[in-house]
């Protein structure tokens, strides 16, 4: 199947008039999924399909959902799913569009889980700002407990799951699952230490999942076509489809769906129309969000699935495809990263907590051209320093892309203290 | 302060949503910025005293997420974003403009109490930029001339 002829899953309804509604939803063959789990399958049935699915998470690391479930205690007793729309990896904005869209499908899909792993209340962790998407999925979620899809003994099958939706306030940091599930119970976005970790000790002390919206939107499509059927979409080991979020300097930025795999040329130059202004030609790409390390113009042949962006020295991270034209000062680009990284640290850990603070006055500096030449590697060490170090992830997240700005346009930084001006030669930004 | 009898009423109910009381604290603090606009040390102590938590708590929590303000904002809260996506596509320029056009800085507020106007991070709409959120809503795919007639359009 060549992409052209893809036809999408995830996004099949979002054009559909009125797509938000409980009854589009049903024309369309939406909660038929559910039924069929619930009626005709046990919660282990499931389970099973979505291992046999290779589905991996949507919300970053990429880690295989099956068997993330699985590390849950079987049996009875209290345990939780939290799905996590707190979606604010700078680059993305593909779960807004499902929750503003299609809010039933990623219910359906949220019920659906809840029942392969025995969880009754399900936790919705949607991000503050998200005003409509909440407004919207609150209005769902009361659609289909009207229609017995949600709470007591859901379409008379015995499985209850009650849906609480809870919104955040304000903190890229409660993203990161062990915060979100501390902002869950009402205290400030703090990482936990791991171990323990949620499967064991989560939300109030007990077992719990932490997933991904468009994850758990890929749920209805296993039970209702199969797990080889959905693992024949994209590569081994990289199956099913995908929300590609584009956005920079293309003509037509938006999310496009497509199976994992894609090569990140034909998203860009066939699908996101090409780059905004013929005159300034393809810089870079950060492919999966502001926390993964940049591809330069002359190493962006490549696919963009889990395995295949790690063997090019990348992550696919949220697939917040970030195209950047040569109008753009990459000693600029970091700095603004760096701000938003220091805006957004915890400051639990002191790496992370004073390391982006220095960044952000070294970068500033070489910004203003009052840079020195050890900058260069102050900032590399400071990385150094800065992975691997820290109680969650988000040292990584901005400890890597350091790394590789400095290394990849070493020559850029450089240019800033020989020359104490940019190489770039900026272009007005099209407003 | 005390909250407004129909602010308390829907403080009762989100308590009544969690088993774990703390757990509605978030949503309590929405409730009653909805109500005014911003958080007041009393409205603290308040919350703290109805919750039966101690006042640092809640203190600790209003500080800690952006969206809980502690001084009244404008009417027409402007956020603007400065993110990379925004940035690269133009939201210096906007920002520029506003200050300019508002006469107040990042983080000011109008002295007729009709706009405030801060920068934020990433709003999660970048294949929109550069863009806004006013109040409850997004302004999106912004250029010079549409935001001066979005700021025209607000009383
Ligand atoms: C700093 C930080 C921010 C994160 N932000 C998000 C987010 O906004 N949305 C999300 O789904 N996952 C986010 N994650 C990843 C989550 O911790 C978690 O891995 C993910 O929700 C798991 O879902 P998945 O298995 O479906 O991918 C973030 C991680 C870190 C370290
Ligand atoms: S790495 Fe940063 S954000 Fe994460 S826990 Fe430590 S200080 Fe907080
Ligand atoms: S960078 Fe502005 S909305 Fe994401």
């Amino acid at each position: 199947m060549t992409s052209q002829e893809y036809r999408p899953l995830l996004l099949k309804n979002i054009h559909r008039p009125d797509s938000t509604s409980l009854s589009a939803y049903r024309e369309s063959g939406g909660y038929k999924a559910l039924e069929r789990a619930v009626k005709e399958m046990t919660p282990e049935q499931v389970l099973e399909e979505v291992k046999a699915s290779g589905l991996r998470g949507r919300g970053g690391a990429g880690f295989p959902t099956g068997m993330k479930w699985g590390f849950l205690p079987k049996g009875p007793g209290e345990k939780y799913l939290v799905l996590n729309a707190d979606e604010s990896e700078p680059g993305t904005f593909k779960d807004r569009l499902l929750m503003e869209r299609d809010p039933h499908l990623v219910l359906e899909g949220f019920l659906i889980s809840c029942y392969a792993v025995g969880c009754t209340h399900g936790y919705i962790y949607i991000r503050g700002e998200f005003v409509d998407p909440w407004r919207i999925l609150l209005k769902a979620v009361e659609e289909a407990r009207a229609a017995n899809l949600a709470g007591k003994s859901i379409l008379g099958s015995g499985f209850d799951c009650e849906i609480t939706i809870y919104r955040g306030a304000g903190a890229y940091i409660c993203g990161e699952e062990t915060a979100l599930l501390e902002s869950l119970e009402g205290k400030r976005g703090m990482p936990r230490l791991k171990p323990p970790f949620p499967a064991q000790v989560g939300l109030y002390g007990k077992p719990t999942s932490v997933n991904n919206v468009e994850t758990i939107a890929n749920v209805p499509l296993i039970v209702e076509m199969g797990s080889s059927w959905y693992a024949g979409i994209g590569r081994p080991k990289n199956t099913g489809p995908k929300l590609y979020c584009l956005s920079g300097h293309v003509r037509k930025p938006g999310v496009y769906e497509f199976p994992l795999g894609i090569p990140l040329k034909e998203l860009i130059f066939e699908h996101a129309g090409g780059l905004l202004r013929e005159t300034r030609p393809l810089k870079a790409v950060i492919p999966g969000g502001s926390s993964v390390p940049i591809l330069p113009a002359d190493k962006c042949d490549v696919l963009m699935d889990f395995d295949s962006l790690a063997a090019a020295g990348t992550m696919l991270g949220s697939a917040g495809v970030i195209v950047l034209d040569d109008s753009v000062c990459i000693v600029d680009a970091l700095l603004n990263l760096a701000r938003f990284y220091a805006h957004e640290s915890c400051g639990q850990c002191t790496p992370c907590r004073e390391g982006c603070g220095w960044y952000v006055q070294i970068l500033e500096r070489l910004e203003k051209g009052e840079g020195r030449s050890s900058d260069l590697d102050l900032l590399l060490d400071l990385s150094d320093r800065i992975q691997g170090n820290t109680i969650c992830p988000l040292g990584d997240a901005v400890a890597m892309p350091v790394r590789s700005y400095v290394t990849v346009f070493r020559n850029e930084f450089q240019y800033h203290v020989d020359h104490k001006k940019c190489l770039a030669e900026p272009a007005p930004a099209p407003v | 302060m005390i909250p407004s009898q129909a602010t308390q009423l829907q403080i009762d109910s989100a308590i009544k949503e969690y088993a774990h009381t703390r757990s509605a604290l978030l949503a309590v603090l929405h409730l009653i910025q909805r109500e005014r606009g911003y958080i007041a040390v009393e409205d603290e102590s308040w919350v703290a005293a109805r919750l039966d938590l101690p006042p640092a708590e809640v203190a600790g929590v209003v500080s800690f997420y952006t969206m809980f303000r502690t001084k009244p904002p404008g009417r027409h809260h402007i956020q603007i974003c400065r993110t990379l996506t925004c940035q690269i596509r133009g939201c210096r320029e906007l920002v520029k403009h506003l200050e300019k056009k508002l006469g107040i800085q990042d983080g000011g507020v109008t002295p007729d109490g009709r706009y405030s106007l801060i920068t934020v991070e990433c709003l999660g709409s970048c294949g929109t930029a550069p863009m806004m959120q006013v109040n409850d809503d997004y302004h999106e795919n912004l250029t010079l001339e549409r935001l001066d007639a979005l700021l025209d359009s607000m009383k």
